[in-house]
């Protein structure tokens, strides 16, 4: 499978390279545009939709995933660059039919409305509690700072991260 | 994006070659990726420098700690000999972005960032520091967050990296490798004022790769801290910040070391405070005195007028929990 950038076609085929990653626990190889970012190549490629487009620069953590267990901003990383890598989006985060712990405390706090930085909350926020930054309210805001939520969330998603935290 | 090649490479004579070809490096690429989508950066060949084995810190012979290139933010702030020997530099990076963005970003890249000047992002604006002669958009354009030290005619932006206001003040040391050797550059010889040539931003030669950034031993106890002030509390630029250092011994400030961010077209030393402090004794109305020695040849623009009060303050509060109030 060839997969594009998104980006504006140039003249003549734009440089594209293999790569080998794990998503979600399956293996894919593919052959990528060089631009493609790994937020493109989960949503446009991979079906994998979960992830948010909300700044495409860093800004707003929408597009929060793990690449070998460390939370990253996907719409920043090249796919190309992902060789080898274990990379784990919000699908893959559920066992079957049980949600993640924090997935499940979202939903019992009522922690968002409507629903877009959600995804890169949950993500960030198992980031969050498996580097052990979830001490106090403040830590957990300041170490959750990475993701917006234009719905000001913020009290209920704290909530969230810290329960699960403490029930670990 | 504009195309480019992509290269992965596994030591450094192998980048060293790849980078003298005109080739790319990319280290976590949370500037270089965010530029090259705003068509800001137009590289043809990227180089992949992830592989390459500067990823450690050191502790020096003469106690000075040395960090490898390639070690990222978190990584940096988070490691056990830097929290206790420069938590300065801890806080600086901690208080830096998000911890997405420090996951990925390195200490090289970090250095090596390119300032937010929302013109300079802008490819349809006026900008010499992308453009060389276009002119300079944020002159007489929204100015708030620029510069009041060290601009010119040409460039008014600030250079947005917090622990690089950390080494400047702790006088770091960058190490750099290069078709013709080794060499060290001082921080402050490092990063470029803009002058005539904005464009021009370090000291690096073509091709050449940052292998670590050394700080030198300082004399013990040292204490030390990082204060940044900006429009939010967390995941933003400092409008202002402080780097301080304090060697106090038998009740006398030995040794001072003071930067300033937010305000300088590079990372600002103020040798006009630290020398207001060394021989003297903490106390609150020696932090006021010395701290209303950091604006000097302060030039601000339209709209950051306030920065110059917001700087004295800063270095002020920041001197008051470094050093104690007493
Ligand atoms: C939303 C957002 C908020 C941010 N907030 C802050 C903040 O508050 N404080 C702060 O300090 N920073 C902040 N940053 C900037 C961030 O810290 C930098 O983007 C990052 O440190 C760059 O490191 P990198 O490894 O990703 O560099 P890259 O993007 O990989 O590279 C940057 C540049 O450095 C060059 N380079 C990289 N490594 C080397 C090397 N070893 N030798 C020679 N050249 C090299 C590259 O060629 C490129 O030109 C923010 C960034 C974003 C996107
Ligand atoms: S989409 Fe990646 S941080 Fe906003
Ligand atoms: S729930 Fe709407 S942006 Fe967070």
């Amino acid at each position: 499978m060839l997969v594009g950038s998104g980006d504006a076609v140039a003249a003549g085929p734009a440089p594209s390279s293999p790569v080998s990653l794990t998503v979600n626990g399956r293996p894919r190889t593919v052959t990528v545009d060089n631009r493609t970012s790994l937020l493109d190549l989960l949503r446009e490629h991979f079906g994998l939709t979960g992830s948010k487009k909300g700044c495409n620069a860093g800004a707003c953590g929408a597009c929060t995933v793990l690449v070998d267990g460390r939370r990253v901003n996907s719409c920043l990383t090249l796919a190309v660059r992902l060789e080898g890598a274990e990379v784990t989006t919000i699908e893959g985060l559920a066992d079957g039919d049980q949600l993640h712990p924090l997935q499940q405390a979202f939903i019992d706090e009522d922690a968002f409305q409507c629903g877009y930085c959600t995804p890169g909350q949950i993500v960030s926020g198992v980031g969050c509690i498996r580097e052990g930054h979830t001490g106090s309210p403040e830590e957990i805001r300041e170490w959750m700072s990475g993701n917006i939520c234009r719905c000001g969330c913020y009290v209920k998603i704290v909530r969230a991260v810290q329960q699960t935290a403490g029930r670990k | 994006m504009h195309p480019f090649s992509y290269t992965r490479v596994s030591d450094t004579g192998e980048a060293l070659d790849a980078g003298h070809r005109g080739g790319r490096y990319i280290a976590g690429g949370t500037t270089l990726v965010d530029l090259m989508r705003e068509t800001v950066e137009r590289p043809e060949v990227l180089v992949d420098i992830s592989g390459l084995p500067l990823d450690e810190v050191t502790v020096t012979e003469r106690g000075g700690l040395r960090i490898g290139a390639l070690v990222t933010m978190a990584e940096a702030a988070a490691h056990p000999k830097v929290r206790t020997l420069y938590p300065i530099i801890s806080q600086a990076l901690e208080l830096s972005a998000s911890a997405q963005l420090r996951n990925m970003a390195t200490i090289g890249g970090n250095v090596m960032q390119r300032t937010r000047c929302t013109y300079f992002r802008d490819v349809t604006a006026d900008c010499n520091k992308r453009a060389s002669g276009s002119g300079c958009a944020a002159r007489e354009g929204f100015n708030r967050t620029h510069a009041i030290l060290g601009a010119s005619d040409h460039c008014v932006a600030t250079h947005p990296s917090d622990v690089a206001v950390a080494f400047a003040a702790l006088d770091a040391r960058v190490r750099l490798t290069g078709p013709d050797g080794e060499r060290q550059v001082p921080f402050a010889d490092f990063l470029l004022r803009p002058g005539n040539t904005p464009q021009r931003e370090q000291s690096l030669r073509k091709g050449e790769l940052i292998t670590a950034v050394e700080i030198p031993a300082h004399p013990r106890p040292l204490t030390s801290g990082y204060l940044k002030v900006r429009d939010r509390q967390s995941y933003e630029f400092a409008l202002t910040s402080a780097a301080i250092a304090l060697h106090i011994r038998g009740g006398v400030i030995r040794e001072a070391k003071v930067a300033a961010g937010g305000v300088g077209t590079v990372p600002w030393k103020l040798p006009a405070v630290e020398r207001h402090l060394v021989g003297e004794r903490p106390s609150a109305p020696l932090w006021a005195a010395a701290a209303e020695r950091a604006a000097v040849g302060a030039r601000p623009l339209k709209h950051n007028r306030f920065k110059v009060e917001l700087l004295k303050r800063t270095v002020e509060r920041q001197l008051r929990i470094v050093g104690g109030t007493k």
